[in-house]
Formats: structure tokens, C-alpha cells, sequence
């Protein structure tokens, strides 16, 4: 049995309310009372490739990042083509609605939900809180794996041009568009570059992208991994970060997952109009020839060529 | 460079799994990854840092002629996963002469079947984790042979 507190539901479903776009977040409370509804599928997507298999919500089906949203050959998403055989196999039709959540406060989920969002699935949303928030609550996990059956999803043409930015386009936007730099201050100021003995996962530069405003994506979270009110949210966003009535934004880490995250934020949280996700990221950025480089804590400036 | 028996069996059972059940078998390997030793309840043990989540390993090195080798490491278990790949490590390599531990190859996680079905990025915290154990085995036996050479 879920120990929920009611009040504690209830103010959860007042912040949401407050979003831009409450329709792409629902709280435990909702997955527990609809999460069998037909339409309704709820999908774990974590880290951790394993993570599903020690038990999950019941019900919930599993949606790898690394394994199955990626191109095994080519840097870049699975096409639509491969979407479609994929979502069919696991039962997820274009009409259903998607609920998708995973540990470390959704990031992970956050990124399948982006990359589902450059298909254009019309209704993806994120389990408010995350796994670990099911779990606090006392939730219900299971091994049981769903039986659902096959389902027809469309082959449907990704659209890399409204949600998703890419190395040449960044580079001309750097003093044009806020940059938002989702990651640790110590690899925003260049401090850290790559992890011991992993030089090839790393940067050949330490830094970031010159302009790029520092937010590290877990300020949007509150302790137990829900998001933050909107109030707080554009604080630390529309003020602080300076994006103010931007209405263009590009955002980025080091692969592109926590960048989801925080894109999720500004889009559906905070309604700004478009933002796009950097996904080759610092990885690509860092080992990029000639391209500017800023070090230390401050955004830098434009570069003149 | 060979590789020890028991590795090398735990290698064939991987491999002649199914990609689905790969991610089973190494679940077992996860559950299953004994507790650390009550010597070790409170000692501050090595981060594997590479690792996606923290890690803590510690090598003993007996001075027996063979130079036993004891592995023991320990996971959250909200990272099966990196359980799963000391779980591995630790039934392959435990009890091992120091030599033979020394002697498996740096690439023996790419020879589970398991680069497809966990990621090649992740892996990477399992090739980690046995470089790691060879070096502390390393430093512990040169240290033995010099100590010898001094008497």
C-alpha cells in the first residue's frame, strides 16, 4: 500500500496546475489510479540498464536510452523506421498516451520523452518525482514483466529542425540566442575535462561554449525529486539565467540527457516558446577543432572572427 | 595472456544466452554479489570512479606462496548494473592466485556478448573495475617480491 500523504497530493497537484503545460506531468497519485487505464502506458526508462529488471512499476514496460533509442552504427536516434518497430514490439500505439519515468529524478526519461517529442508523439508526459519518488511512497515494484500485445505505431519522420540544434547552427547562434549550459561548475568552468582513464568518453577542451549562461540541470529539482514550483523555476531561469522573454534557447551538457531534462523545464514547465537541445554537447563541442572555447566561471564573450 | 576457468565458464554462459537473457543472467550475478566482510563494515574503500555510480572495492593479497587474491566489492542496490559486473568479477577472480588474476585480459567484459545489450559506454565501468583489481593486485605483489628481496 502507497502512504501518501492527501495534502501533500493535493499541493502537488496545485503546483502542477501552475505550469505552462500541466498536461505533460502527472503525480504518483495519478499513475497508481490510472496507470492500467487502456491508453495508458506507463514506460521506465533509467541509467541503469538493469535497473527496470530488479522491479518496476507494475505494468510499466522498459525503454532503454543506449541500447534502443540510439543508432548502433551512426551517431544520432533510431529513425522512424526503427521507432515504429520498436514502439510496436513493446504494444505502444500513436494514440496512447505515454507516462514515462526513471531514477536520478528523470533524467533519463527525460531524454526518451525528447527524443519521442522529435516524432512528434502527441501525448508524452513524465511521472512527476521520478522512481525514486514511487519508492519513497511505499509503491508497489514488480519483476513481472507486461504481456501487451503488438501494436501498429506509424512510421512517423523525425523532425531534427524544431527540438534539436546541431554543431554549425550553435556555432552561428553564440551571441544570438541564450546558451544554457546544464552541467557541473566544474566542467562549465573547464576545471574538470574527462573522467580518469576515460579520455575517449571526455573532451580533448575543458569549458563551454562562449555566452552559455551556467544553470546545473538538478536546480530544477526539489529534495524529493519533483520539479520545483514555476515561480522558483523562473527565477532560476528567466532571471537569474538571464532568458528572460528569450524566444529562442539552446540548451546542453555533455550528451545531451541532462540538457533533456532541463529542455522539458523550459518547454513544458516554463512555456518558452522554442527551445532546442544541443545533443552532441560537449562531447562533440570539447573535441570540435576551432571552435571557441570559454574557461572559468564566467559566460564569456562573443568571439570575433 | 589466458583466462582463468572460472571466468572463462561464466564467459561461455553468457554468451550462449540470448541477448534478453544476458541482462537476466547478469541480473543473477547482481543479486547475488556476497556482502562485504565485517572487517570491512566501516573501512573507507576505493570509488571506482569511471563508474556510473559509486563503487567500493577492496583486494587482499595473501602471502601464501601463490599470493591469494580475496576481491570484494560493494554497489547500491539502485545500481544493479555495476552489482552485476563486480558480481562477475568477484565469483572469476576470488580465491585466484595473484598470477592468474594478473593475466586475464584487460578486454575480457567485451567477451561477455554483453557490449549490445548493456551499451559499450557502460561497460566501460566493468573494464574499470578489473583494471582497477589488477592494479591493486600488482602493487600488492611487487610489494611482497621487494620486501622478500630486501631480507
Amino acid at each position: 500500500m502507497s502512504t501518501t500523504d492527501p495534502t501533500a497530493a493535493a499541493r502537488d497537484e496545485q503546483r502542477i496546475a501552475e505550469y505552462a503545460h500541466p498536461e505533460r506531468l502527472v503525480t504518483t497519485a495519478w499513475v497508481r489510479e490510472h496507470g492500467g487505464d487502456p491508453g495508458v502506458v506507463i514506460v521506465e526508462s533509467d541509467e541503469d540498464v538493469l535497473l527496470y529488471e530488479t522491479g518496476h512499476l507494475p505494468g510499466a514496460v522498459k525503454l532503454d536510452w543506449h541500447t534502443e533509442l540510439n543508432d548502433e552504427v551512426t551517431r544520432d536516434y533510431v529513425d522512424g523506421e526503427r521507432l515504429a518497430q520498436l514502439l510496436s514490439e513493446k504494444g505502444i500505439s500513436r494514440e496512447d498516451t505515454i507516462v514515462l519515468y526513471g531514477d536520478r529524478s528523470n533524467w533519463w526519461a527525460a531524454y526518451a520523452l525528447w527524443v519521442l517529442s522529435l516524432f512528434g508523439h502527441p501525448d508524452v508526459r513524465l511521472m512527476d518525482g521520478g522512481r525514486d519518488k514511487w519508492i519513497a511512497e511505499g509503491g508497489e515494484l514488480t519483476r513481472e514483466k507486461p504481456q501487451r500485445e503488438r501494436a501498429e505505431y506509424p512510421v512517423v519522420q523525425r523532425d531534427d529542425a524544431t527540438l534539436r540544434a546541431f554543431l554549425p547552427q550553435v556555432r552561428e547562434l553564440i551571441g544570438q540566442v541564450p546558451l544554457v549550459d546544464v552541467r557541473s561548475p566544474q566542467e562549465y568552468s573547464g576545471e574538470r575535462t574527462h573522467m580518469p582513464d576515460y579520455p575517449d568518453e571526455g573532451a580533448m577542451r575543458g569549458g563551454h561554449i562562449p555566452t552559455a549562461a551556467s544553470v546545473p540541470w538538478g536546480k530544477a529539482v526539489a529534495e524529493d525529486g519533483t520539479f520545483r514550483p514555476r515561480a522558483e523555476l523562473e527565477a532560476l531561469y528567466l532571471d537569474e539565467a538571464g532568458l528572460g522573454d528569450a524566444e529562442d534557447v539552446v540548451v546542453y551538457c555533455r550528451i545531451g540527457e541532462r540538457s533533456s531534462h532541463t529542455w522539458f523545464v523550459l518547454t513544458h514547465l516554463l512555456g518558452l516558446d522554442t527551445v532546442r537541445n544541443y545533443d552532441g554537447s560537449w562531447t562533440e563541442w570539447g573535441n570540435a577543432v576551432a571552435v571557441p572555447v570559454t574557461v572559468g566561471s564566467e559566460p564569456g564573450e562573443v568571439a570575433t572572427r | 595472456m589466458s583466462l582463468p576457468q572460472e571466468l572463462a565458464s561464466i564467459a561461455e554462459d553468457f554468451n550462449a544466452l540470448s541477448e534478453q537473457e544476458r541482462l537476466q543472467l547478469l541480473l543473477e550475478f547482481s543479486d547475488g554479489l556476497p556482502e562485504l566482510p565485517e572487517r570491512y563494515a566501516d573501512a573507507d574503500l576505493e570509488q571506482v570512479v569511471e563508474c556510473q555510480s559509486p563503487v567500493f572495492l577492496a583486494v587482499e593479497v595473501d602471502d601464501d606462496a601463490a599470493h591469494t587474491v580475496g576481491v570484494f566489492v560493494t554497489a547500491p542496490r539502485e545500481s544493479p548494473t555495476t552489482r552485476g559486473f563486480a558480481g562477475v568479477l568477484v565469483e572469476g577472480l576470488h580465491g585466484l592466485p595473484a598470477e592468474q588474476v594478473l593475466a586475464v585480459p584487460d578486454d575480457f567484459p567485451s567477451t561477455l556478448g554483453l557490449t549490445r545489450a548493456v551499451s559499450p559506454l557502460r561497460l566501460r565501468g566493468m573494464t574499470a573495475l578489473l583494471g582497477r583489481i589488477k592494479r591493486r593486485v600488482r602493487a600488492a605483489t611487487d610489494a611482497a617480491t621487494d620486501a622478500a628481496a630486501e631480507h
